[in-house]
């Protein structure tokens, strides 16, 4: 049995989002969503992190965090792009300084579409981030075990 | 020491934490209950840290594991020499040098968070400490002895005669389970200015171990609250520190963060003025 899946914590890094985006994501720790109840907490300390939430069109400085907020993260991690603009770079995709959606930078697991995304579908994403995340658990101790013999 | 001793000293490795990671449980609910929220299930501190021990641990210093070991061994002598009705005062020494090993833990790496955690952490011990130590000095004043079977064998009005003392008690109380107002070290939600703080580059495995010490703590903390109360029989006394234990949690949501010099001074003024008064009136009452 996996607990990964009883206990997400997320991570959230804004980048460069209009924060539509980033205010749906914290309406899901409203009382009218509660993700708390699924176990699921906002960390905002990516060492502790289960989950990477991505809002916004990612350009040339935020790359830099972004990378580094992924590197930090211990595995077994996901990823969820949220939004247009973190998604494909949305109505920014042509600009010259804008990276056409968050993919290019990291691996993504999760693509929750929207300008702004709903709240019920940043839910759903993580539930099937979840999914993705026990997959990677497992593979982790397979990993951990031969390493170990 | 005899069988029954070891016993006794396993069944509090073992229960202690089930009862402790219960109260965390319990301590998130009525959170979420005030904040009009459902709230997680009340077995989520037990799945939380099960599901730390299945992620990668990242090390930062070699010490850092040591440290935290220490902090959880200190915290377990301090629990079975306060549930085995030993000194109050070598329980307390345990509990201090568990908390001052948490503190090197977050000193040994290089986060700037967690070097303001463990500066904090250690403005704190200087805050709580004073009234920590006036509590078993108050207990042998009443009941002549610092052993915890002795006191909770004592007069059932020693609650009466240690009202300052539980009130100064009640308030560090506040500290010593990182709630508001007095979360400085922690910041006690992970989105806020300190991510943490003390527990900001511990990872995986360790930060489980640290979570199961809080555990530990709960229960100690709550066995010194049950002291007061333990003459009256444990069916009064019980339900009394449960309540008195939780409504801290109603203290923590009704709360902004202190800043630490208020913090300091707002202790010392507590223990000074219902601590000491206390100690100093008791041959009197």
């Amino acid at each position: 049995m996996s607990f990964l899946k009883k206990s997400p914590w997320i991570l959230h890094y804004a980048a460069t989002s209009c924060n539509g985006c980033d205010i749906e994501v914290l309406a899901c720790l409203t009382p009218l969503y509660d993700v708390e109840r699924f176990g699921i907490i906002n960390t905002g300390n990516p060492k502790h992190a289960d989950i990477l939430m991505v809002t916004g069109s990612v350009n040339e400085e935020s790359r830099k965090v972004l990378e580094n907020l992924y590197a930090q993260m211990p595995d077994p991690k996901a990823v969820i792009a949220i939004g247009a603009c973190a998604l494909s770079g949305g109505i920014f995709r042509d600009a010259y300084n804008v990276y056409a959606g968050i993919d290019q930078v990291i691996p993504v697991d999760v693509y929750v579409p929207g300008c702004a995304a709903r709240p019920e579908s940043i839910i759903d994403g993580v539930v099937q981030a979840l999914g993705i995340l026990e997959e990677r658990g497992k593979q982790r101790k397979r990993q951990r075990k031969v390493a170990l013999s | 020491m005899s069988y029954e001793t070891l016993a006794l000293a396993a069944a509090f490795i073992v229960l202690g934490p089930l009862v402790g990671g219960l109260l965390a449980g319990i301590d998130r609910r009525l959170t979420a209950r005030m904040q009009s929220r459902q709230g997680p299930p009340i077995l989520q501190p037990f799945y939380d840290v099960l599901k730390l021990f299945e992620k990668d641990t990242t090390i930062v210093t070699s010490l850092q594991t040591l440290y935290v070991w220490c902090f959880l061994f200190f915290m377990v002598i301090s629990g079975v020499i306060l549930y085995l009705g030993g000194d109050l005062l070598i329980s307390l020494f345990a509990l201090t040098v568990s908390g001052i090993f948490l503190v090197l833990t977050a000193e040994s790496t290089n986060s700037p968070y967690s070097k303001i955690g463990s500066a904090r952490e250690l403005v704190l011990m200087m805050a709580y400490e004073p009234m920590l130590i006036m509590v078993p000095l108050g207990f042998f004043l009443v009941a002549g002895s610092f052993r915890a079977a002795d006191i909770a064998a004592g007069d059932p009005s020693q609650v009466i005669q240690l009202l300052g003392v539980l009130i100064g008690f009640l308030f560090i109380l506040t500290i010593k389970l990182r709630k508001s107002p007095f979360d400085l070290s922690s910041s006690h939600h992970g989105h806020q200015e300190l991510v943490k703080g003390l527990t900001t580059d511990i990872t995986g495995s360790d930060l489980a171990l640290v979570e199961i010490g809080h555990w530990y703590e709960n229960v100690i903390l709550l066995g010194w609250l049950y002291l007061f109360f333990a003459p009256l029989g444990v069916l009064w006394a019980l339900p009394i520190a449960l309540v008195l234990f939780f409504a801290e949690v109603l203290v923590d949501n009704t709360n902004a963060r202190l800043k630490w010099g208020t913090t300091v001074k707002a202790s010392w003024w507590v223990a000074g003025l219902f601590g000491v008064t206390n100690l100093l009136v008791l041959p009197f009452i």
